[in-house]
């Protein structure tokens, strides 16, 4: 059974079609890494599995239940942390966790507390005078101190300095190791790929890739560093290299992991001196999507 | 999904608008019931007997006055009578403001702040804050309705029985339900905070007018606007009750219709469709005039539209005054006072006053707007391009110079239009735009009043709004109630000459002037050296 579910999911504000059936997963135990370029439609999903907007089309379970019938009681056992986070100008930090706590019907002061030492919170000070990161803070010591099996964090950490960053990259494991869910949608690639199992990416309302981190490598291109005693001959046009770069070090490219064997075969006749090898990091993922639209409109013309 | 989860924690976020509001309500409620009570204790005051409080009532008997104030108990003019005549609905209009400031700010405000977003991620119903804003506004209704009705009845004053003093605090209490009702439903269909306050407050202002033209001319024209049932109660005379439970009733189908539009709507969403704007700014855009006449080119039209129309409204008016003294000649020499001018004439100094003072809402308005956007932290943007915070200010300033300018002659065109349209002996233009114009010195003084504010206090800048509130009440009742002189001259109407009934005198003109040329001056120094908050 699936934790969190969406089938054909679809949003149209007007005419405007911002989600064209969205279908992503995250199953019991799972950090659920969803990125896009912005505007691609990730809060509005975020915002339908709440309960906030109602779906056009399509269905979203959370738990089994529909996310916009059940909403209340989904939500005793989901915790949300918005990307930007408004406070009520005149209550504190503090008052603001425990009415957060008190609606949610909860209560754990330990964890209330562990929390804002960890996050080095001043509850004390009105919402008006805390900093974006701090106003963050108090979002996410509300979420983190509840008892939920979900967490829905919407670039929770764009606010944060990388001290902060790390306290809630141990914050996502501990509860990760607590066997609950996370979906976590960020820019911070590098989050993603330290804290997610699976990756959806979606890009101008539909998911263009998904799955584990593992398998989308596989389907994407290796870093190839080499330095060859005779010059390769017609590298660039070789199937399946990309992004060829001629510096010092020697030939940097880009190898379709399909293409390897026959990419390898063909650079070793030259006579390899040096090699190196990296995997694909989720950037090089990301960017091969988010600059597809790019590399076709100029593939017309080479 | 059951009415029972849909409004789950109603009663939590009750409690949170209680704890914001803690003090904020509580200040509206002291200053209506103080307003409440000092009139009619000023009233047995100076009206102690039956000839004096009639020959009020032959004052108050035409139909400029019935515009104004709504129809009264003229025959038996008792200090509840009076009261109820002439304070009754201006006070309903002030509960009414009050009811759409705070429901707005704690629906679409709040919701427009993204804080709406953090709560209904809980486990909370989605309609529970609507709900819960409704309960508030419903006991602050009910206790203004109560502390206003038994206090009242305490005074002691013979005429003001408890029945007729309960009935009055209902009417005022029912009133403010029915547009905190009114304004549960435009949060709903706006898509901003701006635009659910402006239909609000418009739907307010055309109740006014409706009830205006209904009183005058057209009993059941006053039976649609929900200020009509307010004067329809009667209270000190007929003592109706059934206004009070019509404004309850229309309250809870309003409230159920307000609840409705907000469980099928998504959040941040209205019904009014949001237009797309424009891609690039135009050159105009660009300045810093340009944009915050962009800001508040919407609201700045609305303003000019009502301010015409009031003018527009006691205009239309005139002509029944004239009818109604030729048909009674008692009154019309009662009312001689002055040679040289018609009966009619000497109303628009009263009007006048009315329309000068509110049409210093909008400049005000357009001044504050700078420390609005301060607060919102969108200055610092372009402050940090290459403006100036002389040049920034200067741009808010004269929108709000020009902008007071535009108000107050488009109230005087609208009088004198309709006047002349509808009387036999029409005004010449001049008196009565003059009339109008002579005001402008003292909206400069408090828009003077707004920038040195910005400059030096601007977390007090609201203080321009209570000073505006005084002197409106003072001037307003100070004629009615024989207030000592000095409490008008506290406020700069105060001293505007009344034309066309006085004679015009450059004196004050002149020192109001540079009141406001000081004033000015000086906030610009302290703008250019305060921190800016965000
Ligand atoms: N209420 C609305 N009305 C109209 N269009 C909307 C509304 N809300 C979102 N959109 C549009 O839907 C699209 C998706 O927006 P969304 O906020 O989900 O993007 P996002 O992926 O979260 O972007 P970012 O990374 O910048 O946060 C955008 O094009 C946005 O303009
Ligand atoms: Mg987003």
């Amino acid at each position: 059974m699936s934790i969190l579910k969406t089938e054909g999911l679809t949003k149209k504000f007007g005419k405007f079609t911002a989600l064209d059936g969205i279908n992503i997963e995250v199953k019991p135990g799972e950090v659920y890494g969803f990125i896009g370029p912005n505007g691609a439609g990730k809060s509005t999903t975020i915002r339908i599995l709440l309960g906030i907007l109602k779906a056009t089309d399509g269905r979203a379970e959370i738990f089994g239940e529909d996310v916009w019938k059940q909403a209340v009681e989904l939500h005793k056992r989901i915790a949300y942390v918005p990307g930007d986070v408004n406070l009520w100008p005149n209550l504190t930090g503090g008052e603001v966790i425990d009415l957060f706590t008190k609606l949610r019907g909860g209560n754990n002061k330990n964890k209330r507390e562990e929390l804002i030492e960890k996050f080095k919170l001043d509850p004390t000070k009105k919402c008006r005078t805390y900093s974006k990161g701090n106003r963050q803070k108090v979002a996410l010591v509300s979420a983190f101190s509840s008892d939920a099996d979900l967490y829905i964090l919407d670039e929770p950490t764009s606010g944060l300095d990388p001290l902060m960053e790390q306290v809630f990259q141990e914050m996502v494991k501990d509860v990760k190791k607590e066997g609950k869910s996370v979906l976590l949608s960020s820019h911070i690639l590098s989050e993603v790929e330290k804290l997610c199992d699976s990756v959806g990416i979606i890009r101008e309302g539909k998911i263009i890739e998904s799955g584990s981190l593992e398998a989308m490598r596989h389907l994407t291109r290796t870093h190839i560093l080499v330095k060859t005693k005779n010059s390769i001959p017609s590298l660039e046009n070789y199937q399946g290299v990309h992004e060829v770069e001629r510096t010092e070090q020697g030939i940097s490219m880009q190898v379709d992991t399909e293409e390897m064997d026959a990419v390898m075969k063909h650079i070793s006749e030259s006579g390899i001196l040096k090699l190196e090898s990296a995997p694909p990091t989720l950037e090089d993922l990301f960017m091969r999507h988010y600059e597809h639209k790019a590399e076709t409109g100029a593939g017309g013309e080479s | 999904m059951s009415l029972l989860s849909t409004s789950r924690n109603t009663l939590q976020l009750t409690r949170l608008i209680m704890r914001r509001d803690r003090i904020r309500i509580p200040l509206w409620l002291i200053g209506i019931t103080f307003f409440t009570l000092i009139v009619p204790v000023a009233y047995e005051e100076m009206y102690g007997s039956d000839q004096e409080r009639q020959g009020m009532a032959e004052t108050m008997g035409n139909p400029a006055m019935t515009a104004m104030v709504g129809p009264g108990n003229l025959e038996n003019y008792t200090v509840g009578a009076m009261t109820s005549h002439q304070m009754l609905l201006l006070t309903a209009v002030v509960v009414g403001l009050m009811n759409i400031l705070l429901v707005n700010r704690h629906t679409r405000v709040d919701e427009e702040e993204g804080r709406i977003e953090l709560i209904r991620s809980l486990p909370v119903g989605r309609m529970a804050n609507v709900n819960a804003t409704m309960l508030i506004l419903a006991i602050t209704n009910i206790l203004l309705a109560l502390i206003n009705g038994f206090g009242l009845y305490a005074l002691g004053i013979e005429s003001m029985n408890l029945e007729g003093s309960l009935l009055y605090g209902a009417a005022l209490g029912g009133a403010g339900i029915v547009f905190a009702g009114i304004t549960a439903v435009f949060a709903q269909l706006s898509e901003s905070s701006r635009g659910a306050a402006g239909y609000s407050i418009a739907v307010l202002l055309i109740a006014y007018l409706i009830r205006a033209v209904g009183d005058v001319s057209n009993e059941t024209l006053s039976m649609i606007s929900p200020l009509g049932w307010v004067s329809k109660t009667e209270a000190y005379w007929n003592n109706n009750w059934w206004p009070v439970l019509l404004m309850l009733g229309v309250s809870v189908i309003i409230f159920i219709f307000a609840g409705y539009l907000n469980s099928i709507r998504d959040l941040g969403a209205g019904f009014f469709p949001a237009r797309l704007g424009r891609t690039n700014a135009s050159a105009f855009l660009q300045s810093p005039l340009g944009h915050a006449l962009r800001l508040q080119r919407g609201g700045i039209i609305a303003w000019a539209i009502a301010m015409l129309v009031l003018g527009l409204s006691y205009g239309s008016v005139m002509g029944d005054l004239e009818v109604f003294f030729s048909d009674n000649d008692m009154i019309a020499e009662i009312l001689v006072q002055e040679e040289g001018f018609t009966l009619t004439e000497q109303f628009i100094p009263m009007l006048m006053m009315v329309m000068g003072i509110l049409g210093a809402v909008p400049p005000v308005m357009a001044m504050l707007k700078i420390y609005g956007e301060e607060k919102k932290n969108r200055l610092e943007q372009i402050l940090a391009s290459s403006v100036s915070r002389t040049k920034l200010l200067a741009s808010y300033f004269l929108i709000a110079v020009v902008n007071g300018f535009i108000m107050v002659s488009l109230s005087a065109i609208g009088l004198w239009a309709a006047g002349t349209a509808v009387m036999d002996e029409p005004f010449y233009f001049d008196k009565v735009y003059g009339a109008g114009i002579v005001y402008y010195p003292a909206t400069l003084v408090l828009i003077g009043l707004a920038v040195l504010l910005i400059g030096y206090l601007p977390k007090f800048s609201s203080f321009v709004w209570l000073y505006l509130f005084y002197s409106f009440i003072v001037l307003y009742l100070g004629g009615m109630l024989d207030l000592p002189e000095w409490l008008g001259r506290m406020s700069p109407y105060g001293y505007i000459p009344q034309l066309p009934v006085e004679d015009m005198e450059w004196m004050p003109i002149v020192i109001l002037s540079i009141i406001a040329a000081v004033l000015i001056i000086a906030g610009f120094i302290g703008y250019n050296r305060r921190d800016m908050e965000g």
